[in-house]
């Protein structure tokens, strides 16, 4: 069960895509897993045949728990378990073992002989909160249960509050509630983990702007751009030079990644708030950025969202312009180390050569991750993206 | 559609609107009032909303066209005037 967001503990495989026998190759879908995020396609990073299918449609299984087993073909790849695991404090996998079935707990047994490792604080807020320290698995030293994880899985377990209209939820498919709790529980715990510091710059659009508004004039109505693919494109090539804010925190250590895959914030018509990535935005063209957004955002939409979507994000983008806002404070998103907002693009005075224009600018801001970058290098990420949406033709 | 009457074009385009925000009712659209801002609709929602448009009416919208598609009503009005022109 591959981890699909940092606060991700269970999944339901809903379906199955594949059958014993079936050959796989990377990047097919295998199986459709229900979280509270909705329903997520489950895709395999290995070449292979698929051996056996050890969980059940119905079954609820924890992050790390093997789905199924299958015998590779000479090609293999990283397996997804091991690769989520990676960017997550979810509990990994088991070794697997090609070509061999492994039996594995559908549900996370206490190892009874096993001396849970726990803080005394931990301990007391556990009792405080009712919650089984038998049921946590530590993130802190040595897989030591700390507060953290105590107040997480109490935030799980709480009863859903009534916010949203059932009939709409039911419409969906999706527990909004379970929704709001995830995103709770994911937004505080960056806000007590990762000492944030914000910056932020205003940006010229004007060139922008002349130029989409020349770019779409030529173009029919199925291949026009709009003006979040020039900032998520900006973001990502900016990111080039500062890679010390495309990655992750883990372990207490930061692991840049070779890939710049941008997540991209999309609120959900019936609430709630998904930020699935786009791979490998800075060896994209504008017009393929385009295609994969709208595609992106459709699926969103739709609860059609892939795996490696959900959890291959190294930095997030949000735009609240449409909705008026001028500033966006973000809060990252763990265990990523940065969060870029964009504000509306409004016509404001500003100086030029000495004399007064009118111009549209465009609110920049950076949530960084003081662990890993500071205001210095923040400030040049800002200032590349800047220089890059002075230039549009080029990007 | 190059005789379509008012009625059937409006009917092309809540049932567009429809397939891009199925949770707002139809019905209760002002059409004098801001499409996007009372359907709380995007610029993704909205590009959608002009591509189903083109497909279904078969006609071109030029970028410099799309604040005319602003409410129901000039949305209506200027799908009128381009399939009578097409």
């Amino acid at each position: 069960m591959p981890s699909l967001g940092a606060d991700m503990q269970f999944g339901t495989v809903v379906d199955w895509r594949v059958k014993p026998g079936d050959r796989v190759k990377r990047g097919d879908v295998v199986a459709l897993v229900e979280t509270e995020k909705g329903v997520i396609e489950v895709e395999i990073f290995e070449n292979g045949v698929i051996e056996s299918l050890v969980v059940q449609p119905g079954q609820k299984v924890p992050v790390g728990a093997m789905l199924a087993t299958l015998s590779g073909d000479g090609t293999k790849t990283e397996a997804p378990a091991a690769k989520l695991a990676a960017i997550s404090p979810a509990p990994a996998a088991p070794p697997k073992e090609e070509a061999v079935p492994l039996k594995i707990p559908i549900v996370p047994a206490a190892e009874p002989s096993v001396r849970l490792r726990v803080s005394p604080l931990a301990r007391k807020r556990a009792q405080e909160l009712g919650v089984d320290l038998s049921t946590i698995a530590g993130t802190g030293a040595d897989g030591s249960i700390t507060i953290a994880d105590v107040e997480r899985l109490a935030e799980r377990v709480k009863p859903p509050a009534p916010a949203v209209s059932p009939a709409v939820s039911a419409a969906k498919g999706l527990d909004l509630s379970a929704m709001r709790r995830v995103i709770a529980a994911a937004m505080a715990r960056s806000k007590r983990e990762i000492p944030h510091y914000y910056l932020s710059t205003t940006i010229d659009m004007r060139k922008s702007l002349d130029w989409l508004a020349a770019e779409n004039a030529k173009r029919p109505v199925t291949k026009r751009l709009l003006s979040s693919v020039l900032l998520i494109r900006a973001v990502a090539l900016a990111l080039r030079s500062t890679p010390d804010l495309n990655g992750f925190w883990i372990d207490d250590g930061f692991r840049a990644s070779e890939g710049i895959h941008v997540g991209v914030a999309i609120s959900l018509r019936q609430g709630g708030l998904i930020n699935p990535a786009i791979h490998d935005v800075d060896k994209k063209s504008l017009d393929e950025l385009m295609e994969n957004m709208l595609d992106l955002v459709n699926r969103a939409r739709t609860g059609h969202l892939r795996s490696s979507e959900i959890s291959d994000g190294t930095i997030t983008v949000t735009n609240l312009g449409e909705q008026g806002v001028e500033g966006v404070f973000g809060v990252i998103y763990p265990p990523q180390v940065a969060l870029v907002g964009f504000g509306k693009i409004t016509d404001r005075p500003v100086a030029i050569e000495g004399m007064l224009g009118i111009r549209p600018i465009l609110d920049a801001t950076l949530s960084g991750d003081h662990r890993v970058s500071d205001g210095h290098r923040g400030g040049r990420f800002l200032l590349a993206i800047n220089r890059l949406l002075q230039e549009p033709e080029k990007l | 559609m190059s005789n379509s009457s008012e009625a059937q074009i409006k009917e092309v385009v809540l049932r567009v609107l429809n397939g891009i925000a199925p949770e707002v009712e139809i019905d209760a659209i002002d059409p004098r009032r801001d499409l996007r801002d009372q359907m709380d609709i995007d610029s993704v929602d909205f590009l959608n909303f002009v591509i189903g448009l083109h497909k279904d009416l078969g006609i071109e919208i030029p970028d410099a066209d799309i604040p005319k598609l602003a409410s129901l009503n000039s949305c209506i009005g200027y799908l009128l005037s381009r399939v009578k022109q097409s």
